[in-house]
């Protein structure tokens, strides 16, 4: 048994410890947004947080997560409600068949959950490990934008949107 | 190929509850033994054709209602036969439904493609989409309109054409509505097509031609179950496969004892060469596959070329000759250019590897499969399990973008395979990275050779061309051609592909230059043996082909000392050709004579895809770093015409997709091998593109036609938009590299020497 906090929630599981996480989130918590893409940590797609940074959870046993915050895009917003990263990915149509953009979103949100001012090169940079093989790229990028500035006037606005949540 | 006679019964009796037999059977027409040249999406093969004269698809599916229907709760449904494969063709012919059907997009349902709903298409292949179903789909919509609108005037004893169809109902001009809901009966479109249609007209579009957001991205973006790899019905277990080595190697022995007794394994299961192992759990699956891949003992054999060599290997292969063109004049050459080029075998690399759901129940085997064609399949795998063909079902669920024949079909007979084993229970398959690298049939090594005379202003009199490719298609069809399928007891043999020369080419597909040379002469040196294994990749031979036409041309104009642009525009006379390339040089602010900063350079190409579907032209600037040959895309702009526009969004994002995807593999990609193993087995043995050396934005227009036919658009930009890199590149070092990929060492190299 593995205790785990996904996206807020206590969970736990039953896996061996040495089960990287991504088959706990895909097999044992219905989580679907992280994808097997290479079980090497070479391309990106299972990409999700631990404790803000981002991690191949492809790679990453889940014994060394108890007492860690994970976050999978599921944590990001929902269908009916989408969080701006994934608000920003639908509005630039930021996908082809879609399959590296969970990594995608959750590599970007790493990158502006401590700095959404990041510039165009420091996104490029920090997007590096992650691989599209359908040629999204420049749609990703500006989707990442998108939400960048989204998450800006947000931070800026702190005032205005807890007094609406209050009103 | 047969047609859909027995899908059809059985999409009848899951739809209406009644086994149409005797229906569906009287219904095909005496012409039913029509048969043309198939397309890609055919495999090449001749196929049945129920109706010859209807439009796209209703060819070999004429009946309405196997397109559309109207429940009588008014809800209407969407029938296609191609898969979503991320190019959004869910998203295209839910427009072109709505728009003819008067119905809103929101409100209309699709059924994809699934070997008991769905009409048979073939394969999702070739850009035929919005061409072949997109086209039934529009037709059938408008019939079926019509249909109900007549039904309203008979209703409320008034004219048909003072009837107007809108949301869903028909209404008259005194106010009368009556719903499609309260005017359908099944029988209505029970009917065959009509070969004309009243057609929506462009002018009048409310959906067509408006970009359309795609129905799967908000799912795909917030981790709904939106794959086939996401799958999870109750009971499922996982499976996974054991490949062999190397392509040539046989299961010599295995003791599967120690695996057996491994908590959380089901099975293990082993049919000849064929090894797969099932357990309630992946990771315990995993690394059951992975201690039995260490158990297993393999006899292995050279059967590869090895690299070294490449091209001259290729070309000492046994080969039939096929002519493409032959339209050779007399002419006066004042000089005579010849260039060779070579290219890797390249790989689909889809990001996910290949999965399939299989599950036996009641003697009936249902796959679910990413596969790009149902019915094939379908076929395929039940030779294989060597069952009737109403014993296999396959249904269509997303995967990972496959851009051809990639380990699809292969995932899905594992899946097959392994459901044997455990009925009743769901069995998920997934290949492992490496086995999707090393096992996905390729896109063949190939060699092309120009000579190209010209007069003495520089312009081309006589354009000779060869082409040295395997045929580009070995998807199933047979059994064979499934991967798992050889390895069993009694395995069955790959069919080997023959030679066809077809209207929309395969290794010779846009081998004929849409330049209008005066005499020429081109020919594809056909090699039937095939070292490693091969099929189709986006394009086929198309990107080689245009890489190959489009590097000539700029040598051509550099030698006649003209402009680019200028250069192939003196040789096109499509004026929907020299549209795109008029626009796209302007998009560019193209100039003849434009000088580039130091290391930058401009590069320039046009094709039109298997020159009958869309047009495309790019113009680039890279910027490259002689010391390291390290290439970056500073911008690109490009044009293209796809006649009538569904989603002009759509194919913006399939051409900018094209275009990157295109890039990736012009300068990085080739697969490696010695004379037994495939080498390239992850993405370090086999690196694609990455961010840093794309620019922020590709700009896409997309040339409005209106009233005229579809052209797929899915794979137009991939010739153009390699080529256009290669002549930056070239523009920037000088110095012309012939031999693909232009890796950072040739560009090092080249540059320096220059």
């Amino acid at each position: 048994m593995v205790a785990l906090t996904v996206n807020g929630q206590s969970r736990e599981v039953e896996a061996d410890g040495d089960t990287p996480l991504l088959y706990v989130l895909r097999d044992e918590l219905q989580l679907h947004g992280a994808k097997y893409g290479c079980g090497l940590g070479q391309c990106g797609s299972c990409t999700v947080l631990v404790d803000g940074e981002a991690v191949f959870s492809c790679v990453t046993p889940v014994m060394l997560l108890e007492g860690r915050e994970i976050t999978t895009v599921e944590g990001l917003g929902t269908i009916e409600s989408p969080g701006p990263m994934q608000a920003a990915f639908i509005e630039e149509q930021a996908a082809q068949c879609g399959y590296c953009i969970p990594g995608m979103m959750m590599r970007a949100q790493a990158l502006l959950q401590r700095n959404p001012g990041a510039s165009d090169e420091e996104i490029v940079a920090h997007m590096e490990p992650n691989l599209c093989r359908c040629g999204t790229h420049m749609r990703i990028l500006a989707a990442i934008k998108r939400a960048a500035s989204q998450m800006q006037t947000a931070s800026n606005k702190p005032a205005a949107s807890n007094q609406e949540r209050a009103g | 190929m047969k047609g859909p006679t027995l899908p059809d019964v059985s999409r009848r009796s899951v739809l209406l509850g009644t086994g149409s037999l005797v229906l569906a059977f009287s219904l095909r027409p005496a012409s039913a033994q029509t048969t043309v040249q198939g397309s890609e999406a055919q495999n090449f093969e001749q196929v049945e054709q129920a109706a010859p004269d209807l439009p796209g698809s209703l060819k070999t599916n004429p009946q309405l209602d196997s397109w559309i229907r109207i429940d009588a709760d008014g809800s209407a449904t969407v029938f296609t036969g191609k898969s979503e494969l991320g190019q959004g063709i869910k998203t295209a012919v839910l427009q072109i439904a709505a728009e003819e059907l008067k119905v809103p997009f929101a409100e209309l349902k699709l059924i994809g493609p699934d070997t008991s709903l769905s009409p048979n298409e073939g394969y999702t292949a070739g850009s035929h989409s919005v061409q072949d179903s997109g086209t039934a789909i529009r037709n059938a919509a408008a019939q079926v309109r019509e249909i109900l609108i007549a039904q309203a005037a008979g209703r409320f004893n008034l004219a048909a054409d003072t009837l107007k169809a809108e949301n869903g109902a028909v209404i008259a001009p005194d106010g009368q509505r009556a719903t499609y809901g309260e005017l359908i009966a099944a029988e209505l479109i029970q009917v065959q097509a009509q070969p004309t249609s009243k057609l929506t007209p462009t002018d009048a579009f409310t959906v067509m031609g408006t970009p359309q957001q795609r129905i799967d991205i908000p799912g795909k973006v917030t981790g709904a179950p939106a794959y086939v790899q996401d799958m999870r019905p109750d009971g499922m277990v996982h499976g996974r496969v054991v490949r062999p080595p190397s392509p040539g190697a046989q299961l010599r022995g295995i003791d599967t004892s120690s695996v057996e007794a491994m908590p959380g394994v089901l099975k293990v299961v082993k049919n000849g060469s064929f090894l797969g192992v099932l357990a309630e759990k992946e990771w315990v699956a995993i690394k059951a596959m992975r201690t039995l891949s260490t158990l297993a003992q393999w006899t292995e054999s050279p059967t590869l070329p090895g690299m070294d060599d490449l091209p001259q290997k290729l070309m000492a292969l046994p080969q039939e000759d096929g002519i493409v063109a032959d339209d050779r004049r007399v002419v006066n050459a004042a000089a005579t250019h010849e260039a060779m080029f070579t290219k890797p075998y390249q790989m689909h690399g889809s990001i996910g590897p290949s999965c399939a759901l299989g599950v036996l129940n009641d003697g009936v085997t249902t796959v679910w499969s990413h596969t790009q064609g149902v019915y094939p399949d379908q076929k395929a795998i039940a030779e294989m399990l060597r069952v009737p063909i109403e014993q296999v079902r396959v249904i269509h669920a997303e995967g990972s973008g496959c851009y051809g024949h990639n380990a699809a079909d292969d995932a899905a007979a594992d899946a097959a395979l392994l459901a044997q084993a455990l009925p009743g229970r769901p069995v998920r398959l997934q290949l492992m990275r490496e086995q999707e690298h090393a096992w996905e049939p390729y896109s063949p090594g190939m060699v092309t050779k120009v000579r190209a005379s010209t007069d003495a202003e520089g312009n081309v009199v006589d354009w000779t061309y060869e082409v040295w490719s395997n045929s580009h298609n070995t998807r199933p069809g047979p059994a064979g051609n499934l991967l798992p399928a050889r390895y069993i007891e009694n395995g069955f043999e790959l069919q080997t592909p023959e030679l066809k020369i077809t209207p929309e080419g395969n290794g010779d597909r846009n081998s004929n230059p849409l330049y209008a040379f005066p005499s020429r002469h081109v020919v594809w040196h056909f090699l039937k043996e095939m070292p490693l294994r091969v099929s189709a990749l986006r394009g086929l031979g198309a990107y080689m082909n245009v890489f190959s036409i489009e590097n000539t041309m700029d040598d051509l104009a550099a030698a006649a000392k003209v402009d680019s642009v200028e250069y192939r525009l003196r040789h096109l006379q499509d004026e929907r050709a020299r549209d795109v390339v008029r626009k796209t040089a302007e998009m560019f602010g193209w100039k003849a004579g434009q000088v580039a900063p130091q290391n930058h350079g401009y590069g320039f190409a046009f094709a039109r895809y298997k020159n009958l579907a869309a047009y495309c032209a790019v113009a680039m600037e890279v910027k490259v770093e002689p010391e390291t040959g390290r290439v970056r895309i500073l911008r690109a702009s490009s044009a293209a015409d796809a006649g009538e526009i569904v989603n002009p969004d759509g194919i913006a994002n399939q051409v900018q997709g094209g275009i990157v995807q295109a890039a990736s593999w012009t300068l990085y990609e080739g697969v490696t091998f010695n004379d037994t193993r495939i080498t390239s087995v992850d993405w370090s043995t086999y690196p694609i593109m990455r961010f840093d050396a794309l620019p922020s934005k590709i700009d896409v227009e997309v040339i409005p036609r209106p009233g005229t036919p579809f052209l797929g658009a899915g794979e137009c930009s991939q010739g153009p938009g390699g080529s256009a890199l290669a002549n930056a590149i070239t523009h920037a070092i000088g110095k012309r590299i012939f031999d693909l990929p232009l890796s950072r060492e040739k560009i090092k190299q080249a540059a320096t020497q220059a």
